[in-house]
């Protein structure tokens, strides 16, 4: 295949920018309504009542928060680095997007006589791809503290940039073993696996799908590892010196962060778009292409957004880590447990291999 | 023009406009920085030579965590460009004098070299894809592989032996 | 050291036992205790829409009094200014000319009557004194103001609606 200008496939490149187009927009829709979310599960779980006042339920209210960001004065610190200052959040809303285009969100529509894909880019080493993407996250972080000139940021960027190195290399190692069944990096192809064989991969690797949940909410900053913020120590934590829409990029980005690894999770360990308990490839066969199509998406969602409340649930239950606690966790526990967890695993993969039955 | 081509001088362009700005930045911070856009750069550049596993791990190994530590060391230690001290002359002579006898070597050995003979496969070719790498380092490399992996695993030892010692 | 209460309790350092150490069972304990509370009545109440009874004696804002011809009761005699604590009370007095039989109740009557809102403590001393039952402590609270001067309450604030002109506004002011 050779690859010349003339040569590109435009209708392909038209679908891909829709699809990325939409992605993204659902993506800043669903960030939106996670802070009203917080707030109204904060609430409840506090028996309070949350936002009520902008609209039903105050479903405006993040119109409104949106609205009040954007009107904020812009303050950019004198002594700081103004080029990097801007960088951060634009670095953190970068990764935190770029992560959602190897996700598959549902199988594919039949639109226009053409196969619609609904997974933005099918690359082979799929699942390193966000890890990369969020290895680079970490810069956002670094960037906003150090440009902010200011020693409580940069010890908050430190923090969080440690923090996520850490938990990092615990949520390699259980994806490893994870890999090791499924002998594909292909999120889209770890999905199809699970619905062929109606077996989601949460029940084949328990203890890998504990680990890369601890992980995940230390990758997205979320209590109780949310030591990059941490108020009543850090002030605010790396985003201090950060008004206006900057500040709304951050906090956007930790939210992005959030569905995007709930999705992340839901693909691996519960069979992402597959619908539970409902034989797929019969439902499609018996009522269509598109409907199933529609019915995966509405079933990924459901799983990202049970995810999405889990997440929230945590942070309003869990009390924050000391910081030697944290490094304790992600380096004496996690680490060997997922050692462990990829050591059993390879040995049964190995007894499979030799025609062992279970 | 093909849009490989376009790619390759696009990121062979930004690579060593980023390496000399590495170079030329007065503030370290802004160095590591720029390096790490010649990370990204070269990542691009395995891409395109279908080596995307290659690419990403560089991403993830250089450019997100062993940047992250250099950055750390310079964000703490808080250098700046009027609290470094001035260097000698002749320390600065010497340094021009070394780098210009390795770029001297360098381009002998490429001139010498039998670079038409081995065109890089662009746009095909499964070289780079995980499994065949996989499968190449478990057979034909593994003796260097596996002395490479007892390097680390001393380095580990060192870095706890060093790290109790007090 | 002898206990300086009976309910005292020495703090217990003994090393956590493996299932304490594991995290995730109590941590499985507290999430259910937030979740359970998801479901619990709330105790807050809306306020503006809905407001909470108050007691019989609750002491809120002050009314002026009028009779049930709609003449102010107040005679400025100045008992409630002397009985009030914090000295949030002033007045001038002035005499009723004729021809205002109508509107004030005595031949004296107070031409300004200030309370600063800021200053009052809402004991309720000024109603207790008052031998004319002009000034009464209402059930309306939480005034909130963009300046000082607005916690000054003069006559038009503190005046209860007439009775015989403005009837409606009348039955709103007493709350029936």
């Amino acid at each position: 295949m050779h690859l010349t200008l003339l040569s590109i496939d435009w209708l392909l490149l038209i679908e891909k920018c829709v699809l990325i187009l939409i992605i993204i927009s659902v993506s800043l829709v669903i960030a939106m309504y996670e802070t009203w979310a917080e707030r109204k599960v904060a609430a409840f779980m506090q028996d309070r009542r949350g936002p009520n006042r902008a609209g039903f339920g105050g479903l405006l209210q993040p119109m409104a928060d949106g609205l009040k960001l954007f009107m904020k004065e812009e303050i950019i610190p004198t002594s700081s680095s103004k080029f990097l200052f801007v960088l951060g959040p634009g670095m953190a809303m970068l990764t935190a997007m770029m992560t959602s285009a190897v996700i598959p969100w549902s199988s594919h529509f039949h639109l226009f006589g053409r196969d619609v894909s609904m997974q933005i880019a099918d690359v082979n080493i799929g699942i390193l791809y966000i890890f990369g993407v969020v290895s680079m996250g970490v810069y956002g972080i670094m960037i906003g503290g150090w440009a902010s000139n200011n020693k409580f940021s940069l010890l908050a960027a430190i923090r969080g940039a440690s923090q996520i190195i850490s938990y990092e290399l615990a949520m390699g190692l259980a994806i490893i073993a994870l890999l090791m069944i499924t002998g594909t990096l292909s999120l889209g192809k770890m999905v199809e696996q699970q619905q062929e064989h109606g077996l989601y991969n949460f029940v084949v690797q328990p203890l890998g799908f504990l680990i890369f949940l601890v992980c995940a909410f230390a990758e997205c900053n979320r209590t109780p590892f949310d030591l990059s913020e941490a108020e009543n120590e850090l002030n605010f934590g790396y985003h201090q010196e950060y008004s206006s829409m900057k500040l709304g990029f951050y906090l956007f980005a930790e939210y992005i962060n959030m569905f995007i690894s709930s999705a992340l999770m839901a693909s691996l360990y519960f069979g992402g778009f597959d619908i539970p308990f409902v034989n797929d490839a019969a439902f499609g066969a018996h009522f269509g292409q598109n409907p199933l199509a529609i019915l995966q998406v509405v079933s990924l969602f459901g799983k990202i957004v049970l995810f999405i409340f889990f997440f929230m649930w945590v942070r309003w239950t869990i009390p924050r880590f000391r910081y030697d606690q944290l490094m304790n966790l992600g380096w004496k526990v996690l680490i060997p447990l997922a050692l462990f967890n990829m050591l059993a695993t390879g040995f049964i993969v190995l007894l499979k291999a030799h025609g062992w039955h279970f | 023009m093909g849009i490989t081509q376009v790619l390759f001088w696009f990121l062979s362009i930004l690579a060593i406009l980023s390496a000399i700005l590495v170079v030329v930045s007065k503030n370290p911070v802004h160095s590591v920085l720029w390096l790490i856009v010649v990370f990204v750069a070269i990542s691009g550049h395995y891409i395109l030579l279908d080596a995307q596993f290659l690419a990403i791990v560089n991403l993830i190994v250089y450019a997100g965590a062993i940047m992250v530590l250099f950055l750390f060391v310079f964000m703490l230690m808080n250098l700046n460009a009027d609290t470094e001290p001035q260097k000698n002359r002749w320390l600065k002579i010497a340094g021009v004098v070394t780098g210009g006898a390795l770029l001297l070597v360098l381009v002998a050995a490429l001139k010498k070299a039998d670079m038409k003979a081995q065109l890089a496969e662009m746009g095909h070719g499964n070289i780079g894809l995980i499994h065949n790498l996989g499968a190449v380092l478990f057979s034909d490399y593994v003796v260097p592989f596996e002395l490479s992996s007892a390097l680390f695993l001393s380095a580990m030892v060192g870095v706890v032996v060093i790290g109790k010692k007090d | 050291m002898q206990p300086l209460t009976s309910r005292s309790k020495a703090v217990e350092r003994k090393p956590m036992t493996m299932w304490e150490k594991m995290y995730l069972p109590a941590i499985a304990k507290g999430m259910s205790i937030t979740f359970g509370h998801m479901f619990k009545k709330k105790p807050t109440v809306n306020y503006p829409e809905k407001t909470r009874p108050f007691s019989p004696v609750f002491r809120g804002l002050h009314v002026l009094n009028r009779d049930e011809q709609g003449r102010e009761r107040c005679t400025a005699c100045g008992l409630c200014a002397v009985a009030c604590p914090a000295e949030a009370i002033t007045m001038e007095a002035a005499e009723r000319l004729p021809g205002e039989e109508n509107q004030y109740r005595e031949e004296k009557y107070a031409a300004k009557y200030e309370i600063n809102m800021l200053r009052c403590i809402f004991c309720g001393l000024c109603e207790e004194a008052c031998p004319k039952d002009a000034i009464y402590l209402s059930e309306t609270f939480a005034p909130a103001n963009y300046t000082r001067k607005g916690f000054i309450y003069g006559k038009e604030e503190l005046l209860i609606p007439n009775p015989v002109t403005q009837p409606e506004e009348y039955a709103k002011a007493k709350g029936l």
